[in-house]
């Protein structure tokens, strides 16, 4: 616990772990404090004013219904901190688990993991993501499973390699020599020392994961209208694009700014964490 | 280099091979019986029995995947549920402008790519560098759909420069591939960056230096040479990702390509097409991987030596 708020105040010394983390924070605020910020709220219609640019009722202009795009991209933040975050919770348990049995165990099973984890890079992520989505139908929830199922793969190499150098550390083999089970070796031993890589690795997924469920929304794969998904307002505002780009270029600015957040956070927990690791 | 590419090669085949397994394994899957898609509700029992067994479907599944995986090498892709068209041909008309306009984004992303973070690594810690690694950190940040839509908002409506969307001629492809390689500049520029960076400080650069090389000669022969085998790599590996780019890309531009097609096609479940396209795409994947680990081989003995398990 001491060396985590060490390593955090080192961390607040690096410029983008502390720039990547005051974006954050103002995307944070707007997610949890969205019924105070939001003037209206985010279906709230009013057919009068549809269509109207940025004004100081509509800081961010209205749609084609009059529904405010403040107030939706603002709402926004939620989904895409929720989904962001359910998809790298689902690819980093997938990956890391895979990564330590076939780094432990090696031989065979190995051979098996890194043959699956090879498989991933047959197909491009998008277009295998795009393939689950129609097996499974257009849905958020499906949307979610599709793109954790396709990027675990860097967890998964990374942890194998990691935990094919820690398994012959004398420690290991001083457990080993105790009989402490192999899980016990795997989760009490091995998993923590790989734990500055999996923080690193946790950052750098999760504004890749909100860049492809926006791009799978958009698409109309994902999130249905009228939920606030930024990728769905974005879609929304093509067909007015002429008379109110305000509508789709809003939506787009709030996916640029939390996806430099996350980069930058996790770039500046690289250089503190784990400044070796290729990502 | 014989063995290593052979290897590589038949790699490659079994990743192909795998991914048909899985493509006929969710067709299985999903609900709905074929025959009764096709007969009308007056046809009998015996029919629809004696049609089961003309489409080969009372075999066992793993019979069922050989018939159907035989089609497919023969370019029998099946038909379009949704247009009747055979699959080959609508995928035929549509690769050569998805080819085009993701080779044009490839050559476009290293001409643009390689120099800058070459000039970046060279004046490394300079205003220069820093200005080149912050456009780059804000295009790594930038979703291809909204820069889509800004580009055509800007060069299309705005200031009519371009065609919107379409295919009209040479002109068109100029913003969809502009959409496609501006994100994807940033990977490749910091990948070149940072090569460069390393192989500077390897101890071959200082004994170049201290031979008396100019800086120039040592910069092109020791430490571009080296930095290059990973960017040289990347090249290949960055096709399939300007592939899977290409479905957001083509679909906002309405260009006449295979990821326009694939993105209708799963609009509409008509699923021989998304088989057909999909193992389309993961056969130009393999093909790129394999070749740039042929190239990476051939660029590097060292991880050629890796492979082959040769002695060290």
């Amino acid at each position: 616990m001491r060396a985590l708020v060490l390593s955090l105040r080192e961390a607040l010394k690096v410029r983008t772990f502390a720039v990547g983390s005051a974006i954050l924070a103002t995307v944070v605020i707007a997610a949890v404090l969205a019924p105070v910020l939001a003037p209206h709220t985010y279906q709230e219609m009013n057919i009068p004013q549809a269509l109207t640019g940025p004004s100081r009722q509509y800081p961010f202009g209205t749609d084609n219904y009059g529904r405010c795009v403040f107030s939706r991209v603002i709402y926004g933040s939620r989904i895409a901190l929720e989904v962001g975050f359910i998809v790298v919770v689902i690819e980093t348990l997938i990956g890391v688990a895979l990564g330590l049995i076939a780094g432990y165990y090696g031989g065979a099973v190995d051979r098996v993991v890194s043959f699956v984890t090879d498989m991933t890079w047959a197909l491009p992520p998008q277009v295998l993501a795009l393939a689950i989505v129609t097996a499974l139908g257009p849905s958020l929830n499906n949307v979610v499973i599709a793109i954790a199922v396709v990027s675990w793969a860097q967890f998964a190499r990374i942890i194998r390699s990691k935990t094919q150098a820690l398994k012959n550390t004398p420690y290991v083999e001083a457990a080993r020599a105790l009989s402490e089970s192999d899980l016990s070796i795997m989760l009490r031993y091995i998993l923590p020392n790989t734990m500055g890589a999996v923080i690193v690795l946790t950052t750098l997924a999760l504004p890749s994961a909100i860049l492809s469920t926006t791009a799978l929304s958009f698409l109309g794969l994902g999130a249905q209208p009228p939920q606030p998904d930024w990728g769905v307002i974005l879609k929304d505002g093509i067909s007015y694009m002429a008379r109110a780009p305000w509508i789709s270029i809003f939506p787009g600015l709030a996916i640029v700014w939390t996806v430099l957040g996350f980069n930058l956070l996790g770039e500046g927990l690289r250089d503190v964490l784990d400044p070796r690791l290729k990502v | 280099m014989f063995e290593y590419a052979v290897r590589k090669l038949a790699f490659g085949v079994l990743v192909v091979f795998a991914v048909t397994v899985i493509l006929f394994a969710v067709m299985q899957l999903m609900p709905g019986d074929p025959i009764r898609l096709i007969a009308n509700p007056r046809m009998t029992p015996e029919k629809m029995e004696q049609l089961r067994h003309q489409w080969g479907l009372d075999q066992p599944v793993y019979v069922q995947y050989f018939f159907w995986l035989a089609r497919f090498l023969h370019g029998d892709f099946g038909t379009s549920i949704v247009t009747g068209q055979p699959v080959s041909f609508l995928i035929a008309t549509r690769l050569p402008y998805t080819l085009a306009l993701a080779g044009l984004a490839l050559l476009l992303e290293y001409a643009l790519a390689v120099p800058l973070g070459l000039i970046a690594a060279v004046k490394q810690n300079s205003a220069l560098d820093r200005g080149i690694v912050f456009v780059s950190t804000i295009l790594w940040s930038v979703p291809t759909f909204w820069l889509g839509i800004l580009l055509m908002l800007l060069l299309a409506v705005k200031i009519p420069v371009f065609p919107i969307s379409g295919y009209s001629g040479p002109l068109s492809i100029v913003l969809p591939a502009l959409t496609l390689t501006l994100p994807a500049l940033a990977g490749t520029l910091r990948l070149t960056r940072s090569e460069v960076l390393e192989a500077v400080r390897e101890p071959y650069v200082l004994t170049a230096y201290a031979k008396g090389l100019p800086s120039r000669a040592v910069l092109i022969r020791h430490v571009l040479r080296n930095a290059l085998i990973p960017v040289t790599m990347m090249f290949f590996l960055s096709l399939p990702w300007l592939l899977g780019g290409s479905v957001v890309v083509e679909s906002i531009f309405s260009w006449p390509g295979m990821g326009r097609l694939l993105w209708k096609s799963i609009g509409v479940q008509d699923l021989p097409v998304v088989q057909g396209i999909v193992v389309i795409i993961a056969v130009l994947t393999v093909i790129s991987n394999v070749a740039g680990d042929i190239v990476a081989g051939l660029l590097d003995p060292r991880i050629r030596l890796e492979i082959e398990g040769g002695e060290r």
